[in-house]
């Protein structure tokens, strides 16, 4: 019985920073952005979070930096997709690349060291998760923000129109989602594992946003598709007595496609994307 | 029109080839500056570094050859993104379609049933690896053409299910028992292993196949009516509808070849370098992700594959240099190519305006008064009644 | 009592795009109280100039004056801060969002928590006071034309907005639906607002304007007192010279069927059943108009018969043939012209080039192809012929479309599907937003056509064109036809009653 309740409570932690940043992934894109460097951006949280939390003894400051350098990363994406009007897929993935590399570099002398004070409550985490969906959900739907950030989404002109800041409203959501996703990744290095090494990550950015899309872009949503995706994440760990881990590991990504495939199909009637997803916007041109 | 001091910025439509270039190196070079930030950042001098990167690329004769290794898996999966982007097919997968075909070429090369003839056995290995890449795209193509399946999350995930099968193949059923350990499969014979120029890792059977791929992909764009149906998918979806081109069609046999183009790649790697499958992190060092930038900075142009992915390859013969001659990371190669690409992109917008010197006083007045074509008012374009 | 100053006064506004110079030196004052038109063609630089006014541009030059004071207009917020409210000619409306979540979007006393819950109570009030009633709880994608018109004007009353710029207000209604509009604009006026009406239809600006400023080729042409104008001036102003208001047909159509539809369904974009059992023919020789307000089912029609859009049920036969959902490809070989409604969207590729736009549904036949091969050359020398033959402007066939004009894509269109001798040209909007030569020349090629012994089926919202060319016309409503006049001889009243779904 221990047994079972210690696996719930597992799978959920691990569906805390899938949640945390597909929340962050679905307010960049429900603004009108993709953002496709959530892994990058997760790998540099986890890395400064450790880096700080090693330094100062204080996982707490390791989290708030670890939302700093993810904002900071998602504000390069930002510039480029908003203001430059580069192409957003590319741009993510040159952040995805950059966050890899970045953290391998400076992370290289934090390999391996212990971290004294990890954070004590991981479930902590897990509660201010679903509250924080919560809180989305009733930001997206009930209040003003909310109208804005949708409307910049779905039709960027008319949002301008009325005096509606689009680029900035673009430019904050996709900050937060940043933020979001370096507290993911600081959750894993300073609170779920706690110990760095490059490339932890492991595509559960990836994950991320492919729960974005499932959840139909809804924060509530969000919510099962993240704790599925981590108990599928440890599952494939508890069944490594058995079974060879590979395919296990293997696994959530095919499982993935799975259900990008299932949803699509009934989704798109329902509720599709934003309709100015990945579509820069210029004041004048349509 | 806008002004910045005394330069008057105009846009246009179609930037001459020089600016294209000119922008593009500027954009390489604000990126190398980066990269000697980060390598100061690490404790290494930037001044040092760059030396000791340029002498153990450029300037030594032994590793230059490295550098034309490295190009080979560049060039090959970056015509086929090349195909894929022009029909706005956005095709992340070639880490895992190189892999599905390293894959295949192993079955071929270790595992048949029945025993082949010498000669016959690399081209079967080719031919696998192209199938195995081309397979390996398929599911996502297909989860697109049918579903609207956004591709590039697809294309991701089949890159982690090829690395775990890759793994899981080498740790289990295909661990070579004459490897007392490693995760590797047994060593291929004789036959299995592609030929390289004497003294250097250049398999250039592969390099040839890459290069006649590259010509074969420009003639296929602008000389066949397959290119022209490609070419129209992709610039314009609707345009493409209307004129009765099945886009399943193209988008499956552009596909086909990317996958394929990157599967044969995979083949170069495990039957001309490694010569035996092993650590999915070693076949493939992330030549499909960097095939990207190869193919974005050729900007649609097959034939232009063939430099950029030579420019890539210095990139990643520097990250050797680097992490044997400066003890950094593999990864390094990754913080140079997110900073190229950033940099290549950030500077796209550069192309499409003209900067010229023009202090006020030497101003023509604005309006050539009458000149009024008033037809700048097409559904959908600008300016206007628009 | 002294005049107060002008509300609005635009002064010398200037704007140039690449190659054209859209507004030059417009001048124009508004005063509270009054509906003033601007009138002008399509390209003559209205919806620019009221795009300057709301800060969508930036003039080159010239000032803008409100209540006497110089105003610079930067962006539209600073345009609502002035009290200035626009109702564009394309809605700018989120699709998905309710009224309310639309009106509430950006409105400064909204509030932060539940703005929806402050916002409708004020809708419905708003709505009573000028006959602007639409549910506020309804999702935007629910409403028809002209309710979603009714929440534009919503939105800009319920920010305080003192003018308020319709731009072709009218071209989406039935001239019911105009008059219950134009109704509303005299609340507006009693109300003290100013309303300025860009329109190109003169008989609208007779029957609501106080005064009308008249734009030709980015200049006024003069402003005058509603009183004093009379609709022979005022088309004479707009075009630069006398009208003819009809154009002459020739050739009587055969016997011979070019196009016939029975009983024909079909579904739109969202789902919605979009064609209800059309049926009609069209004879070689013969042009069919379709008239009918925007969005009842003339869209769809056209897809179905070119083979972009499914029919749910019923049959298409194109000059003899069986062409019910056969691919676009095969309704092209059996000899059907396509004018596609949006001609940048659908009609062009702009990144190719001029030639190879103009074999882009035709590069597969010979003498263009060889094998799998493209012939580059043969393609050229087609080009440059139907170059000189339409009279496109460009500097080659290798230059690439992106460069063309308005006029001279539609020449490519035109060249590209009249060079394959079709039997029936489906033509969408032809001449929709082109200026004066252009229109005229590609209403030629179309009678022309026409008296060759093409069949041609000819959509359009310009009920002047539609009256101008065809020989018959069908009146579409809510995805059915209400019913097929002669074009001779046609009452428009009758037609206008039909487009709003009376049955004549």
């Amino acid at each position: 019985m221990e047994d079972v309740v210690s696996t719930i409570i597992r799978a959920l932690a691990l569906g805390s920073p899938l949640l945390w940043a597909a929340l962050g992934e679905i307010y960049a894109e429900r603004s009108g952005v993709v953002n496709l460097g959530v892994e990058g951006m997760m790998i540099l949280g986890a890395f400064l979070a450790f880096a700080v939390a090693q330094t100062t003894g204080n996982p707490a400051l390791g989290l708030v930096a670890a939302a700093g350098i993810g904002g900071a990363a998602a504000l390069l994406h930002a510039a480029m997709a908003i203001t430059l009007r580069a192409n957003q897929y590319v741009s993510g993935l040159a952040l995805t690349m950059l966050g890899l590399g970045l953290s391998a570099v400076l992370g290289r002398r934090w390999e391996g060291l212990p971290l004294l004070n990890s954070l004590p409550e991981i479930s902590s985490l897990t509660y201010a998760g679903l509250l924080l969906a919560m809180a989305l959900w009733f930001i997206l739907y009930h209040t003003s923000w909310g109208v804005a950030l949708r409307s910049a989404g779905e039709a960027p002109a008319a949002a301008d129109a009325l005096g509606v800041n689009v680029s900035l409203v673009r430019y904050l959501a996709v900050v937060f989602g940043g933020a979001m996703a370096g507290v993911a990744g600081g959750f894993l290095s300073v609170a779920y594992r706690p110990s760095w090494t490059e490339g932890m990550t492991a595509g559960l950015g990836w994950i991320a946003i492919a729960i974005a899309i499932f959840a139909a872009w809804d924060p509530l949503r969000a919510v099962a598709g993240a704790f599925f995706f981590g108990a599928l994440f440890h599952l494939s760990f508890r069944l490594q007595t058995w079974v060879a881990p590979e395919p296990l590991q293997m696994m959530p990504f095919a499982f993935t496609i799975l259900a990008l495939a299932l949803t699509t199909q009934r989704g798109r009637r329902r509720q599709g994307a934003p309709e100015a997803l990945g579509i820069p916007y210029v004041r004048g041109e349509r | 029109m806008s002004r910045i001091g005394p330069f008057e910025i105009t846009r246009r439509a179609a930037p001459p080839l020089t600016w294209v270039l000119g922008v593009s190196v500027a954009a390489i070079a604000v990126a190398l500056l980066l990269v000697a930030v980060i390598f100061w950042s690490y404790g290494v001098g930037p001044v040092r570094a760059f030396s000791v990167i340029t002498r153990g690329t450029l300037l030594s004769g032994r590793a230059l050859p490295e550098i034309g290794r490295n190009a080979i898996p560049l060039l090959l999966a970056g015509v086929g993104l090349v195909l894929a982007f022009r029909a706005q097919f956005w095709n992340i997968g070639a880490e895992g379609q190189i892999l599905a075909g390293a894959t295949a070429a192993t079955g071929i090369a270790l595992f048949l049933p029945f025993s082949m003839p010498a000669p016959w056995v690399l081209p079967a290995m080719f031919l696998a690896g192209f199938v195995g890449g081309a397979l390996w795209g398929l599911l996502p193509t297909v989860l697109r053409l049918r579903l609207s399946v956004n591709e590039v999350i697809t294309t991701l995930m089949m890159n982690y299910v090829a690395i775990y099968l890759v793994s899981w193949l080498v740790h289990g059923p295909w661990k070579g028992p004459e490897m007392r350990g490693f995760a590797f499969t047994n060593s291929f014979p004789p036959a299995a292993v592609i030929p390289v120029i004497a003294g250097t890792r250049v398999h250039w059977p592969t390099l040839a196949i890459g290069l006649l791929l590259a010509a074969g992909s420009a003639v296929l764009l602008s000389r066949t009516k397959l290119g022209f149906e490609i070419r129209v998918q992709g610039e314009n979806p609707d345009a493409a509808r209307y004129a009765g081109i099945d886009p399943a069609r193209t988008t499956l046999l552009v596909m086909l070849l990317a996958g394929g183009a990157a599967g044969l790649a995979g083949v170069g790697e495990v039957a001309g370098i490694h010569r035996r499958l092993l650590d999915p992190n070693q076949i493939s060092l992330g030549f499909g992700y960097a095939a990207i930038i190869v193919a974005w900075l050729a900007r649609g142009s097959p034939l232009a594959t063939i430099v950029t992915a030579l420019f890539l390859g210095v990139v990643f013969a520097a990250g050797d240099v680097m992490r044997v001659g400066l003890q950094m990371p593999a990864r390094v190669t990754d913080v140079v190519n997110g900073l190229i690409l950033f940099c290549l992109i950030g500077s796209e917008r550069l192309l499409y305006y003209r900067v010229r010197w023009m202090p006020a006083r030497a101003r023509p007045s604005p309006a050539a008064v009458g000149a009024v074509g008033a037809e700048g008012s097409a559904r959908g374009t600008s300016g206007g009644e628009a | 009592m002294s005049v107060p100053p002008a509300f609005l006064t635009l002064r010398n506004i200037t704007k140039a795009f690449p190659g054209v110079v859209a507004n030059d030196r417009v001048t124009l004052e508004m005063h509270a109280g009054e509906v003033h038109a601007l009138l002008g063609e399509n390209g003559a630089g209205k919806t620019t100039l009221m795009n300057i006014l709301y800060g969508i541009y930036q003039p080159d030059a010239g000032e803008i004056l409100v209540r006497g004071q110089p105003s610079r207009i930067r962006s539209p917020r600073d345009a609502i801060a002035l009290g200035i409210g626009m109702v564009p000619q394309h809605f700018l409306l989120v699709r998905r969002h309710t009224v309310a979540e639309n009106v509430a979007l950006g409105l400064p006393g909204a509030g932060a928590l539940f703005p929806v819950r402050k916002v409708s109570p004020r809708i419905s009030e708003l709505g009573e006071r000028y006959g602007l009633v639409v549910d506020p709880n309804a999702h935007v994608w629910e409403l028809s034309v002209s309710e979603q018109q009714r929440v534009e004007i919503l939105k800009a009353l319920l920010r305080g907005a003192q003018i308020l710029v319709l731009d072709e207000p009218t071209s989406v209604l039935t001239p019911q639906e105009a008059r219950g509009l134009f109704a509303v604009l005299r609340r507006m006026k009693e109300e003290g607002h100013a309303v300025i009406f860009i329109t190109h239809k003169l008989d609208e600006v007779m029957e609501v304007a106080d005064r009308v400023t008249v734009l030709r080729r980015g200049r006024v042409v003069g402003t005058v007192p509603i009183a004093q104008a009379d609709v022979r001036t005022l088309a004479r102003m707009m075009v630069g010279r006398d009208v003819e208001f009809r154009r002459s047909k020739s050739g009587l159509p055969s016997e011979e069927e070019a196009l016939s539809i029975a009983d024909l369904w079909a579904r739109g974009d969202r789902g919605l059943v979009a064609l209800k059992g059309v049926s009609f023919g069209v004879r070689r020789g013969e042009i069919l108009g379709i008239a009918g307000v925007a969005g009842n089912g003339q869209r769809e029609l056209v897809e179905v018969i070119t083979g972009l859009r499914p029919a749910t049920s019923g049959r298409v036969r194109a000059l003899g043939r069986d062409v019910t959902n056969r691919s676009a490809r095969a309704v092209h070989e059996a000899g059907v012209a396509h004018i596609p409604e949006e001609r940048v969207r659908m009609g062009i590729v702009v990144g190719m080039s001029v030639g190879e736009n103009l074999v882009l549904n035709r590069y597969r036949y010979p003498p263009f192809s060889r094998g799998p091969l493209l012939d580059q050359q043969a393609v050229a020398r087609f080009a440059e012929r139907m170059i000189a033959e339409y009279e496109i402007v460009t500097p080659g066939a290798h230059a690439p479309a992106r460069h063309l004009s308005g006029g001279n894509i539609q020449r490519l269109i035109l060249a590209r599907e009249f060079s394959g001798s079709p039997g029936l040209i489906v033509a969408a909007h032809p001449t929709f937003g082109l200026d004066v030569s252009a229109t005229e020349q590609i209403q030629t090629l179309l009678l022309r056509r026409g008296a060759e012994g093409a069949g041609v089926l000819l959509v359009s919202e310009d009920l002047e064109e539609v009256l101008a060319l065809s020989d018959r016309i069908a009146v579409f409503f809510e995805g059915q036809v209400v019913g097929i006049v002669d074009a001779a001889g046609a009452d428009r009243e009758r037609i206008g009653l039909m487009m709003a779904g009376q049955a004549a």
